[in-house]
């Protein structure tokens, strides 16, 4: 059927050229996270538990932020409303943990899973809308979430609920499991994308994240891919959230549902360099030392954020690793051909 | 007569209170080469809009190989052999030439590893742009974008391609080249739709010709009888210029 699936015999029929994916700079980039997760691995042993219960909080982040780069940067979809599936990750593990009695540990993915399921259904309502009105669209679906959770008087409703099923185990123990399972929920989720990127739906996106008409009639199914990425994204939130209420032992609508989240992850993408996949990483990295150093500022802190912000779109518009103008890449995502001319 | 691969039949399409096409017909065979002219703004490359499903047309029924495809999307007609270039090149900007043509290559045919590289890499030779593979296609100049956008066309394998002014901004050397390039893909049984206003490059190629003119076929047939239509040259091409127009001309 198709006729150019022959050889053609147009002009230059020499072979093609070998296609490199990266190997050295994804050899590095690999080795350079085996040692970067190792020392954070090592870390409990060293460093005090308010440390550790701090670092969680980064590991949230990085989640986070390549959760809403892969929503925003590769599949194009501004979603200012994560919050719903962060609170449902938070609120699953409570409710699974402590009203069905699921240990809490394995709570967490399965509270991601649940996401996913209610981001299926819910993506077929947002997709109707596109642009602005599909970003406000997915915050009003959150307020939604949050208005039906704060009914459920199992999870404390409106009040919130505690997470009491780790009392069994010695905080000492409880703190560094909780600290290790978010540092590998986090090195899952960045090697997972990078992994995903790398495939061939990662072509797709990538396309589609460059111009979404031509990707469509050059083949690509470009609603499934989206699609997809918002369920992905969902269940990646969720996880979040049920590293955060493990780490707070504390779920409250108010906080897990706040929009300040949708405020967090845009400014962790744009710092960092919004669809590459080291950029979030690195804005995650600022982010979390900028809240560490102002904690003291009170309000003020929001205003350095803000300026910081305001900064980096005007001096490196294409965020923090974008000042690297891909000379550096740990993780490859591309096709070289090696051609000698 | 063969059946028609393409068959367009009563397509209407209006933006608002602007109709920009108004009752179009049109078939094209299996390895036909069929050519649109018209004056700017006349609906030619809304049409192939409405051909690829970009768009859906208000009215009429767009039909490939006999099956009716006036309601799926632009990436289903793609996998069904309709291969398209932009006449204002849409290139992915952060991907390289090559990753451009691979993206067509393994959505538009299916292929996956080697065969999609291969199929990218011929289309990228025929369009005569392997010299800049590892190239992001942002920093291309127009007239590589427009090489890039038969690129991608070519590489989606398919069975039909539709061609907006690709001709546009080459020199006159090139004209023939591109002209031997589109020979060759009727050769291989590759049915075209070529928009363009070179229009010597045109009459060099195609069997039928077709002028539109505000969203309606003026005339339609043999391309020299259709040039020489006096509504033709009375709206489209004037009084003094012929088919032996300038080559060079400036893209909108
Ligand atoms: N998406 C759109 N929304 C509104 N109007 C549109 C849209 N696309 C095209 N038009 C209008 O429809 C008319 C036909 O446009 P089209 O691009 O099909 O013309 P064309 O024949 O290809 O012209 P040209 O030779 O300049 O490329 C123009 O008046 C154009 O402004
Ligand atoms: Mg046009």
């Amino acid at each position: 059927m198709t006729q150019l699936d022959a050889p053609r015999t147009a002009a230059g029929t020499g072979s093609v050229p070998r296609v490199r994916r990266g190997g050295r700079a994804a050899w590095a980039g690999g080795a350079g996270l085996v040692a970067v997760v190792a020392v954070l691995g090592y870390l409990p042993y060293l460093v005090s538990r308010g440390t550790q219960v701090d670092l969680v909080g980064l590991f949230a982040l990085v989640v986070l932020g390549t959760m809403w780069n892969l929503l925003a940067g590769y599949g194009g979809m501004v979603s200012i409303g994560q919050q719903a599936y962060i609170g449902i990750g938070g609120y699953g593990l409570v409710y699974l943990a402590e009203t069905v009695g699921v240990d809490p540990f394995l709570s967490v993915p399965v509270a991601a899973l649940v996401c996913a399921l209610v981001a299926w259904p819910t993506s077929y309502l947002a997709f109707r809308l596109s642009g602005g009105y599909f970003a406000i669209g997915t915050w009003v679906i959150a307020e939604v979430v949050r208005l039906l959770v704060t009914q459920v008087d199992a999870v404390g409703a409106g009040s919130g609920a505690s997470l009491t099923a780790f009392s069994g185990i010695e905080p000492l123990y409880r703190i560094a499991f909780v600290y290790w399972m978010s540092l590998g929920i986090a090195v899952v989720v960045v090697v997972g994308v990078y992994l995903l990127m790398r495939s061939r739906l990662g072509l797709a996106l990538t396309a589609i994240r460059d111009d979404p008409t031509a990707a469509s009639s050059a083949g690509v199914r470009v609603t499934r891919a989206k699609r997809l990425v918002y369920v992905v994204a969902a269940a990646g939130c969720g996880l979040a959230g049920a590293m955060i209420v493990a780490n707070t032992l504390r779920v409250q609508p108010g906080s897990i549902f706040s929009v300040d989240y949708a405020a967090i992850m845009v400014f962790v993408v744009v710092i960092g360099g919004i669809g590459t996949i080291e950029g979030p990483v690195l804005g995650a990295l600022v982010f979390y030392l900028l809240q560490d150093s102002l904690a003291d500022l009170g309000n003020w802190y929001l205003v350095v954020v803000g300026g910081v912000a305001i900064a980096v779109t005007l001096l490196a518009p294409r965020g923090l690793w974008g000042l690297t103008r891909g000379r550096v890449e740990l993780f490859p995502t591309g096709y070289r051909v090696a051609v000698r001319r | 007569m063969t059946a028609p691969l393409l068959e367009v039949t009563g397509v209407g399409k209006r933006f608002g209170r602007l109709t920009v096409l108004d009752d179009v017909s049109l078939s094209v065979a299996p390895g036909e080469a069929f050519g649109i002219v018209g004056p700017n703004g006349a609906g030619k490359s809304t049409l192939l809009n409405v051909v690829n499903g970009v768009l859906s047309p208000d009215a009429g029924t767009v039909r490939l190989d006999g099956a009716d495809v006036t309601r799926s999307g632009a990436a289903a007609r793609c996998r069904a052999g309709i291969g398209r270039s932009y006449q204002v090149p849409r290139p992915f900007g952060g991907m390289t030439v090559f990753e451009n043509a691979l993206v067509a290559a393994s959505f538009g045919t299916g292929a996956r590893g080697r065969a999609a590289a291969e199929g990218a890499w011929r289309a990228l030779e025929t369009a005569g742009l392997t010299g800049v593979a590892d190239t992001p296609a942002g920093a291309l100049r127009l007239l590589d974008r427009k090489r890039l956008e038969l690129a991608r066309a070519l590489a989606t394998g398919p069975r039909l391609v539709l061609l907006d002014e690709i001709a546009g901004g080459l020199t006159e050397a090139e004209v023939p080249a591109l002209v031997e390039t589109v020979r060759d893909l009727g050769r291989q049984g590759v049915a075209v739709v070529w928009i363009e206003h070179v229009v010597h490059a045109l009459v060099a190629v195609v069997t039928r010709l077709m002028c539109l003119t505000y969203g309606r076929v003026l005339a339609v047939g043999e391309p020299r009888a259709v040039l020489a239509d006096p509504q033709v040259v009375e709206v489209y091409l004037g009084s003094t210029i012929g088919t032996d127009d300038p080559v060079v001309e400036g893209t909108p």
